[in-house]
Order: structure tokens, then sequence, then C-alpha cells
């Protein structure tokens, strides 16, 4: 090769080495909006819409779909467009958290809560003609345990047998009471698919819902059409169009310039202040499933002594982080629930802002030159959040030395292998206390046989012990101050002054569209 | 003429296979694919079952032999993630990151050749500096910044073009112009303003030579003579910038699609990353690369084309 011809070939290697690099920089960008994603909307719809128009809808949401089959693929962004629209469940939840009927008019639990009769709907087809029976709810059951590959699955492992004793009776015996396995039911799992519709779920979604699955393009929106033959209330907007923003500055640009009517979940507060001018947009808040936590390794000295874990829980002043970090949306909290869950309660004066308190528990505790690691996931909240807790902590006399992981990292070390003393998360997971403290394996490394006694028999007692049981073990978790619960992720929501029928609370895993319309 | 484009073939081959095996083992230490595909909640034997269905327990030579074998007919595989076969989607996207590439190049073209000779042949006077002042403000701007200005311009404050969007060209043309001139524009403008620079100096190198100076004296303008004799020789230093440009073209897409909202490969790229969908990533990255070095071939084999110097070279 002569010096010329390297020459000319040098500079394209190099930009090619270029490129490779800055894409491999795009990781931690576009990883950034991943443990938010589950912050959606969702509801049952108990408002009747009006009558149908042949209006549009276009919404903005950030996390595209990979396939369209949740059975084969996790993540929140599939149920999110489908679930409650395209795919319905036998019973549902309304706005403020209760399970009421859908696909199922009523239900009755034998009285040694194993056995669960449910009486479906008649009269109701899947969007491609077939009927609805008690043998597609069957089957639908049966298919979570065989077929499906995500961990939701496991919601379903409680199930001894469904059987249809006729064609709108289904009888479903678990192998042991649980009324956690009937709020899953309202989740994706509780899906019902058509016995000769799942052929090819990944491209083609056949269900029962007021919208049909319209059309999919790639990397840039998907469309669901209002179902002609619903059985219920016909969906109000002629077609619906979900359009997929990963960078949330085009996603305001296209809500300015009517490119979207809606902004699902607002990405970043500050711009809020964009759609101040009420006669042309609204700002509805209300709130998620998700907490943002704080979470601290209770299996790691020190922070396996209570009195280290209450004296950071002391140190922190949450409103102080809620206004810095997140422009003062949402609200605080001191334990882990959404205010939705029927076993919330206000534990947020347990551990008032108090650094005295927190010097003397250190004290007590013999740690007088504390120095921590603060591994933070790439997203806006925990960033922002990080560097307030950092100073906060200062105060109180310990050090914590943040760092910045890539999601990858995150999961590995600090989810996988519990290698951390600190790191910020927004669980966005319905109902998901027992998940993450009822088993000493999980990152929280959170060890506590009275807690995982209350849960079990919580959700084997009567709905009224569920609750009490649920609330006695989220007080315990919160005096052991198994985390520091820094706010509860609210639900923020922009759209055209003409569209109604929002949802305010996101309740489930979908952005229910059943009462949404425009005008 | 045949021996030396052999080897450039051959060079271009080797490029080839070095970047696949790059590629593969840069993205082969980065993680656990079955474990980021099954989420947080997945059990250790659910992780275990989905390696074994993927191939993942093979050893990494089998790995990457099935890889790139599969790649020689076309098949990039299927993705962990989503279950959904990655070739044919390689295919469209970059279907249309093509068509933002090329829209970009003309328009750094464009700008670049009128206002390259303007400022080599009026140097020193007002309008020349002008433009190479111009040019170096060009060159300082990101294509992702050049976009939100003019994003917040023409489609915010005038709402004259659409803030972000894709139509397909074949089913609505006017739309397809309508939300590409916008893409166009931020890549084109900071490609051209770079590539301004290279003419103008090409051009300076060309009105140096004697066979312009004679063409001058024949009664020609300084512009009229550039413009007839300079420009076929003032093009060669200017071709190879373009090669090396394309590439910076197609990286500057990867940011502009996510400002506008393209479905090209560069914002699939982004999004695949995100969601650790390892294999897509793999097979986008080879695309781009093998893009980057059929470009960089075919730049070598247009300048011995056009220069019998090189030929020989």
């Amino acid at each position: 090769m002569t010096p010329r011809t390297r020459y000319r070939f040098h500079p394209l290697v190099a930009a090619a080495i270029t490129a490779l690099t800055v894409l491999a920089g795009c990781s931690a960008g576009s990883s950034v909006q991943e443990p938010t994603a589950g912050t959606t909307a969702g509801s049952s719809g108990s408002a009747s819409p009006p009558a149908p128009a042949d209006a549009s809808l276009a919404i903005g949401f950030v996390l595209e779909p990979g396939s369209l089959d949740f059975t084969q693929a996790d993540g929140a962004a599939i149920p999110q467009v489908l679930l409650d629209n395209v795919y319905e469940t036998l019973v549902s939840q309304d706005q403020s958290g209760a399970i009421v009927p859908k696909l199922a008019e009523s239900w009755t639990v034998s009285p040694d809560g194993l056995t669960y009769t449910f009486q479906l709907r008649s009269g109701v087809t899947f969007s491609d003609g077939a009927p609805f029976t008690a043998q597609d709810a069957a089957f639908s059951i049966d298919r979570v345990k065989a077929d499906w590959k995500p961990a939701v699955k496991a919601g379903m492992d409680v199930v001894a047998s469904a059987v249809a004793t006729s064609d709108t009776e289904l009888t479903v015996t678990l192998t042991e009471p649980s009324n956690s396995w009937l709020f899953r039911m309202t989740t994706r799992i509780g899906a019902m698919f058509s016995r000769t519709g799942v052929a090819d779920l990944a491209t083609t979604p056949i269900g029962t819902g007021p919208y049909a699955f319209g059309s999919w393009n790639r990397g840039e929106q998907i469309v669901l059409t209002r179902n002609p033959t619903y059985w219920g209330t016909p969906a109000a907007l002629a077609t619906a169009t979900f359009r997929y923003f990963q960078d949330p500055a085009a996603m305001d640009n296209a809500m300015l310039t009517g490119g979207i009517q809606v902004i699902s979940a607002v990405q970043t507060p500050e711009s809020l202040a964009q759609f101040a001018d009420t006669t042309r947009y609204q700002v509805i808040e209300g709130t998620t499933n998700g907490e943002v936590m704080m979470a601290m390794n209770n299996g790691r000295a020190p922070l396996s002594d209570v009195r280290v874990r209450q004296a950071i829980s002391y140190a922190l002043d949450r409103q102080q982080i809620l206004d810095g970090a997140w422009s003062g949306y949402g609200s605080l909290i001191g334990g882990h629930e959404a205010p939705t869950d029927p076993w919330f309660t206000d534990l947020t004066g347990v551990y008032p802002h108090d650094v005295a308190k927190a010097r003397a528990l250190l004290a007590e505790a013999g740690q007088s030159d504390l120095r921590l690691t603060l591994k933070l996931p790439p997203v806006p909240y925990a960033q922002a959040a990080g560097a307030i807790v950092v100073s906060q902590l200062a105060e109180a006399g310990i050090t914590v030395e943040a760092s910045s992981v890539t999601f990858p990292v995150w999961l590995d070390q600090v989810f996988g292998q519990a290698d951390y003393d600190l790191t910020i998360v927004n669980h966005v997971e319905p109902r998901d206390i027992s998940t993450i403290f009822g088993d000493p394996a999980y990152y929280t490394r959170y060890d506590n046989a009275q807690v995982r006694d209350l849960f079990a028999a919580g959700d084997a007692g009567t709905p009224e012990e569920y609750v009490a049981d649920y609330r006695a073990a989220m007080e315990t978790i919160t005096q052991d101050a198994a985390a520091a619960w820094l706010w509860s992720f609210p639900n923020l929501v922009v759209a055209d002054a003409s569209v109604r029928g929002l949802p305010q609370n996101a309740i489930g895993e979908s952005f229910d569209l059943t009462t949404v319309s425009v005008g | 003429m045949t021996w030396p484009l052999l080897r450039r073939v051959g060079i271009f081959l080797l490029s080839v296979l070095v970047a696949s095996v790059a590629v593969f083992a840069l993205l082969t230490v980065l993680g656990d694919p079955a474990r980021t595909a099954l989420g947080t909640g997945a059990t250790d034997e659910a992780v275990a079952a989905l390696r074994t269905r993927f191939g993942l327990d093979r050893s990494l030579v089998t790995q990457y032999l099935d890889w790139a074998g599969g790649i020689l007919h076309g098949d990039f595989g299927v993705s962990y993630v989503s279950g959904v076969p990655i070739g044919p989607q390689i295919a469209d996207r970059l279907a249309v990151t093509l068509w933002l590439v090329a829209g970009a190049v003309v328009v750094s073209l464009v700008v670049a050749v009128p206002c390259g000779v303007l400022a080599a042949v009026r140097r020193g006077r007002p309008e020349g500096t002008l433009v190479s002042v111009l040019s170096q403000v060009g060159v300082a701007v990101p294509a992702f910044l050049a976009g939100l200005l003019l994003v917040t311009v023409f489609a915010v404050t005038l709402g004259w073009l659409p803030a972000n969007g894709y139509r397909v060209p074949a089913q609505d043309p006017g739309g397809f112009l309508a939300h590409m001139v916008l893409p166009w524009l931020s890549l084109g403008l900071v490609q051209g303003a770079v590539l301004t620079r290279y003419v103008r100096s090409a051009v300076l190198d060309e009105l140096n030579q004697d066979y312009l100076r004679t063409a001058r004296s024949t009664g020609l303008t300084t512009m009229q003579a550039v413009v007839r004799h300079g420009l076929r020789n003032a093009a060669l230093p200017v071709l190879t910038v373009l090669g090396v440009q394309l590439v910076t073209v197609l990286v500057g897409a990867v940011v502009v699609e996510r400002v506008f909202v393209i479905p090209g490969i560069g914002s699939w790229l982004a999004d695949s990353v995100g969601r650790q969908d390892l294999l897509a990533v793999q097979g986008i990255v080879l695309v781009l690369v093998v893009f980057a070095l059929a470009v960089s071939f075919l730049v070598d084999v247009a300048a011995a084309a056009l220069d019998p110097r090189v030929r020989r070279g």
C-alpha cells in the first residue's frame, strides 16, 4: 500500500470507529427511559363516553414495543398499548384501585378461598369474529403457565385448574387461597385470548376490546382502530395512534405543532411551562404505581445495622429532594406503596428531617466516619435526586461517593449481585411490596421472617385480612428503614384542551383509551 | 488496473471480516442478552432455558460462525428481545436512512461547491471572507443543534413545516418532502460548511497551477477559468473528503433521526441499544461499518479512475 492510499483509508476507518463510539455512547441515553416505563395511565371504563364520532387522536410515548406479544416479551410498552384497549380481562381495576367486573359479569369465591366461579358475559366476540366463551378463558389461563415467557407469568402459579363448566361459566381452582391472584387477573396475565387467534401474536393481536389492532410502522407509530362489533360502549375515537419519541424535546415539539394531542407521561417536568396556556392545553396530574426509593443494601455492613439505615432516613429532607429533582411534582411517601393501593398509609411522619437525630443514631451505632457508595442508573430522576442526597447526607457526617452506571451495569451489579451500598430507582410494578421486601435474596437483601409471614397470611386470608396484614408489613418495613422512600412518582399528562376522559391516575398497565374522546 | 483493483477488493473483504469479528466480540462481552431480554424478575432457570434456546451456551467461535454464516445468506437472526427477524427490518430502516443521507449530501454539495469556489476565487475580498467565516461557524455547530434550531424557527414558531415524523415516499410524496426538508437541511448545512473549506482549499491549490495561469492569459476571468478548467482537477481531493463525509453524515443521521423521529437505522440502533437487543445491535452496527468500508472502497476506485497518478499507487 502506498502512503497515498493509506492516507485515504485511515480517515474512513477513523470515522467508522467514531461511529462505533458514538453509537456505544447512545446506550446510556436510550436506556434512560427503561425503569420509568411502567408509569402509564390506566383505568376501567366507568364514565360513559359520548356517542361515537370519527375523531382521531395521536398520543406521544417514549418506549416503543419490540413486538406486540406480551406473552413472549417483557416490558411495559406492549400492555401499555394493547391491554384494556385490544385485550380485555375478566376483572379490572377502577380509578380508586377497586376490582370491578369486565368480561366477567360477576364472580363468587368459595368459603375456603380456593374456588372462584366467574359468570362471563355472553355475546362477546373477538375482533376476528370468533365468539368469546369460557373455553377461551380456560385456554388463556392455562396458556400463561404453559407458554408464557416473562417473569410475570408466576402470578398464575397458584392456579391448579381452570375449567369451563358451560359457555359462560368458568371455575378456577387455586392450590392455596390468594388475594393477589385476583388482582393479577387485572394485569396482562389476565388478558383473554381466542383459542383460534394466538398464531401470530407478535404482529397480529386479536382481542375482545373496544379497539382492534390497525397497523404498526416500526420506529414510528402503532395505530388502533375502533372495533365495530364491540360488546360494550363503542370507542369514541375512530383511530388512536401511539407515536413514539425517544427524545422528550421532539415529543414537546410534536405537541406544540399539532403532531400529537396528548403527551402520555411528561419526562421533564420543567418543560411544562410551555403548556401553561389553558385555552389550548390541559395538564393532568395524578398518581402512578411508581415509588422512587433510595434502596439500602440491608445485607451489607454497616447498612445491616438498623440504626445506620434510620440515621440515613432522618438525614434526608424529602421535600427538598422532590422540589429539586422533580420540580415538586409527585407526593411524599414514607413507606412503600402507591397512594391508590388499598393498604396505603401515610408514613411520611416516621422519619422527619432531623440531622441531630441522624448524628446521634450514627454515634450510637459506632459510625464516626461513615463512607458509602451510591450507584445511580442513567435515569433523570435518579441523577437529579442523587446529587441532593449526597449533599444532605454530608450534613449528617456521611460521605457518599456517587457514580453513574449504565443500565446493564446497574442490572448486573446492583440488581443481580447486590454489589452496592445505596442506589435510587423508581419501582413501577403495581403492588410490588412483597416482591421487594418479602424475599431475602432480592437486591434489597431485606430479611424479616415476621414480614414474610404477614405477606403469606394476608394473601391467604379474607380481603380484610389481606389489607390489614399488608398494612402491618408495610409499617414494619418502614420502622426497619429497609429503604428510604423519596416520593411517589406522579402521573403527568399534557393534552389538548379538547381531549376528554383521560384517566387521572395511572392504575394499571395500559394507557386506557376506553373513556377517551375529543370535543 | 486489474492488479491494484484486485488488491483493493482484497483489502475491502479483509476489512469486512475483521470488522465482523470486532463487532461480534465487542457486543458479546457487554452483557448477558438472555437476562436482559427476560427483565428484572426472571429466574435463573428461565435465563438458562433462553440461553439454550438461542444457542448462547455454545462456544463463542461456534456462535460467531453461525451468526456470520447466516448474514452471508441475508439472515441476521431473530431478536432475543422481541422474537422478530432482524434482517427485513434492517432493509426497511436502511432505506429510510439512505433517503436522509442522500438528501443531506445533495444539500451539502449544493452549498459547498459554489461557496467553496467563491471563497477561493474571491479570497481576501469581503464576500470571500464572509463565506469563510460562515463555514467556520457551520463547522462548529453539531447537526442536532442545527436541527433543534430549525425546528424552533420553521415548525414551532412559523408553523411552515412539521416538527417531526416521517412519511413513506411511495404513499405520500408531498408529505415525505415536507417531513424531510428540515432533517436534510440540519444534516446537509453542517456537512456543507465542512465541505466548503475543502472545496476552497482544493480550488486554491488549482489556482496556483500553471494551466490556470495560462487559461487566464487567454482572457478568461479567474472565475471562468476555475469553472471551465479547475473544477475537474479540484474534484479529486474533494471526492476523497466526500467519502469521509458520507460516513460522518451517517453518524449525524443517528442523532438527527432521533430529533426528527425518523424511523431509520440510527434511531432503531439507539432503540435496540436501549432495550439491550444485542443481536439487533450487532446486525445494525455491522451493516453501518460495512457501509463505511464500502464507501472507502468506492472512493478509492473512483479516485483511481479520475486520476492516473493514483491508479499506479
